[in-house]
């Protein structure tokens, strides 16, 4: 399922003195497979864009009609997302949030369950035509525990609250992938975690996207996790899509984003202050090839006897 | 969500209302609803309408958002009122008697005067509302009530619980919304089904909630307590009520308001005659011409 949204827009309590333009205008598409990233300042609109892929916030032509005369100044907005088209009315949400899963931010605060079983059970039921049978309730439910990297019959019916803060976190994610999304959409996944908890989530994301969701789009404020995971990324910035590339391409061009008030990662920042003493290394970013890069650069060196030079580097 | 609620709700301009202190909007708030319960003639009605037509315009409050707050208690005005108008008990002949039911020509004057009184009484405090920081409310409140300190009241125990209550208001309304969004995420549906589903529908909104609720309760304790905060020591404020000209002005607005009202009681009847005999007169010039 590809999504393709243009002119969208959005304003929060209209026509009231709070009233505030969040999204005006963004023209975004999303290939199949991807894994995506959306980046950008609190309050740039990325948390309300991704609630529009949900139908949580409805495409305001989907609640009143479009009328060109009235808003000259913006255009019918499109949100496409495979079959399913946002911006008609009649289209079928229910349906729509079994495709397009979503985990908002801290998702262990929406445990409400008394067994991790009946949590994680509770989408499956909802999305559900015909109730399904307990045995492939089970079998859904355990798989969907297992991928997280929980243990099912440890857990499944101990109570969510008695769990450590990762652990809930693991099971509110079960409890949104068992319907099997085809789009995963993860507003700041790994907030509020240690280095290693996030290292974690981000190979369970990986995890996911490589057998369970063929699209991931991932709402960070970490470009570490950007630089090191995201196919393509896009750059939110008052309500519109400031750039969208690839990490690569993005991170080559850092000042931009510093511009913008926003952090680069880590190996951006050492590659800028090497090239600042005139060494340039040409990298993707990740943390991998960076240090491919470098330790090449010190072989070279060394190869050719100055190693003295290589110390003052 | 937020929308829906007009009443209680600050409106944020800058107006000479808005800037008035609010222990004198208080004190005028409750002067104004013993005008209204004071007042015996449809001249004294007038004038309330009248004065407070002309604090909604200095507060530059826009009509239609006061006139919404009423919205609220609409069913029971309109409840009172036809309660009134069939079982007040007029003297002489009954315009229309069926049954238990009698309507009096008293009886519908009554009427319109208790619900343009209690229509008055819901608009005015709701410009209290609307005009004034619940931060300031609570501070004027606490201030009026110092004078119970005596007798071991906990009033500022009291301001305190209030002020920390309308704090987290919006908070747990964000909360709200974003734990509902959540579980709507996850196909939860609470607009259909019989009255039983709907309340088993809310069962996954309001137990993360509760929980939510309870750990920002105890987290504000331990801020508190890391700060060493108690309520019965000496504490000052940062911002310091005073009271200025526009204090002196409401309470000559207020003092006006209440004379006018009295003495209409007086004298809205020997009023009212000369209108009648005015309108009489001047009915026979016309008739003369």
């Amino acid at each position: 399922m590809d999504i393709i949204a243009k002119n969208i827009t959005h304003t929060y309590n209209e026509g009231s003195p709070f009233s505030s333009a969040a999204l005006k205008g963004v023209d975004l598409t999303i290939r199949e497979g991807e894994f995506f990233g959306i980046i950008g300042h609190t309050g740039s609109g990325k948390s309300t864009f991704v609630q529009h892929l949900n139908a949580l916030i409805r495409v305001y032509t989907a609640e009143k009609k479009y009328n060109p005369k009235k808003d000259k100044n913006t255009e019918k907005p499109v949100l496409q997302i495979g079959e399913f088209d946002l911006t008609d009315k009649k289209c079928d949400f229910n349906a729509l949030r079994a495709k397009v899963g979503m985990v908002f931010q801290y998702p262990e605060y929406q445990l409400f369950a008394e067994t991790v079983f009946e949590d994680v059970v509770f989408g499956l039921r909802n999305f559900a035509k015909e109730k399904p049978t307990k045995e492939a309730e089970e079998a859904a439910v355990q798989q969907a525990i297992e991928i997280v990297g929980l243990d099912y019959a440890d857990v499944k019916d101990k109570s969510p609250f008695d769990l450590s803060g990762g652990q809930k976190r693991r099971v509110a994610i079960a409890g949104v992938i068992v319907t099997h999304p085809e789009i995963l959409v993860l507003d700041e996944p790994a907030a509020g975690l240690d280095p290693i908890g996030k290292r974690e989530i981000m190979e369970l994301l990986h995890k996911l996207h490589r057998d369970w969701c063929r699209t991931i789009i991932v709402v960070s404020h970490d470009m570490d996790e950007i630089s090191e995971n995201c196919s393509r990324v896009a750059v939110f910035s008052e309500g519109k899509v400031f750039k969208c590339c690839t990490p690569q391409e993005l991170f080559r061009h850092s000042e931009e984003l510093e511009a913008l008030g926003l952090d680069i990662p880590l190996t951006a920042k050492v590659q800028r202050a090497l090239a600042e003493r005139g060494v340039e290394i040409e990298t993707d970013f990740t943390r991998d090839d960076f240090i491919a890069k470098v330790s090449a650069l010190f072989r070279k060196k060394t190869d050719k006897g100055d190693d003295g030079s290589c110390g003052k580097m | 969500m937020r929308k829906d609620v007009a009443f209680g709700q600050y409106y944020p301009v800058d107006s000479f209302v808005h800037r008035t202190d609010p222990r004198t909007k208080l004190l005028f708030l409750i002067a104004y609803i013993v005008a209204l319960f004071c007042c015996k003639t449809g001249w004294g009605m007038a004038l309330c309408a009248l004065g407070l037509l002309t604090v909604i315009l200095l507060a530059k409050l826009p009509l239609k958002l006061v006139v919404r707050s009423v919205r609220g208690v609409v069913f029971l005005l309109v409840f009172t009122g036809i309660l009134n108008l069939f079982f007040y008990r007029g003297e002489g002949e009954a315009l229309i008697s069926w049954k238990f039911i009698h309507i009096y020509k008293e009886g519908i004057f009554y009427t319109i005067y208790l619900m343009s009184r209690l229509f008055l009484l819901v608009m005015s405090s709701a410009v209290l509302t609307l005009t004034t920081t619940p931060i300031a409310l609570t501070d004027g409140l606490e201030s009026l009530l110092t004078p119970l300190k005596y007798i071991r009241f906990p009033v500022h125990e009291l301001a305190l619980i209030m002020s920390i209550a309308l704090r987290f208001i919006p908070t747990l309304m964000d909360e709200t919304e974003r734990i509902i969004n959540a579980q709507k995420a996850r196909g939860a549906d609470f607009e259909s089904g019989n009255v039983f589903k709907r309340i088993k529908a809310i069962i996954p909104i309001l137990i993360p909630l509760l929980i939510s609720a309870f750990r920002r309760a105890e987290e504000l304790g331990d801020a508190m307590d890391a700060r060493c905060y108690s309520g019965s020591s000496i504490r000052t404020k940062y911002k310091k009520l005073r009271f200025t000209y526009r204090d002196v002005c409401a309470f000559f607005f207020m003092a006006i308001l209440m004379t006018g009202v009295f003495l209409f009681n007086s004298y809205g009847a020997a009023l009212s005659a000369l209108c009648v005999q005015g309108w009489n007169a001047l009915l026979g010039l016309f008739g003369a011409v």
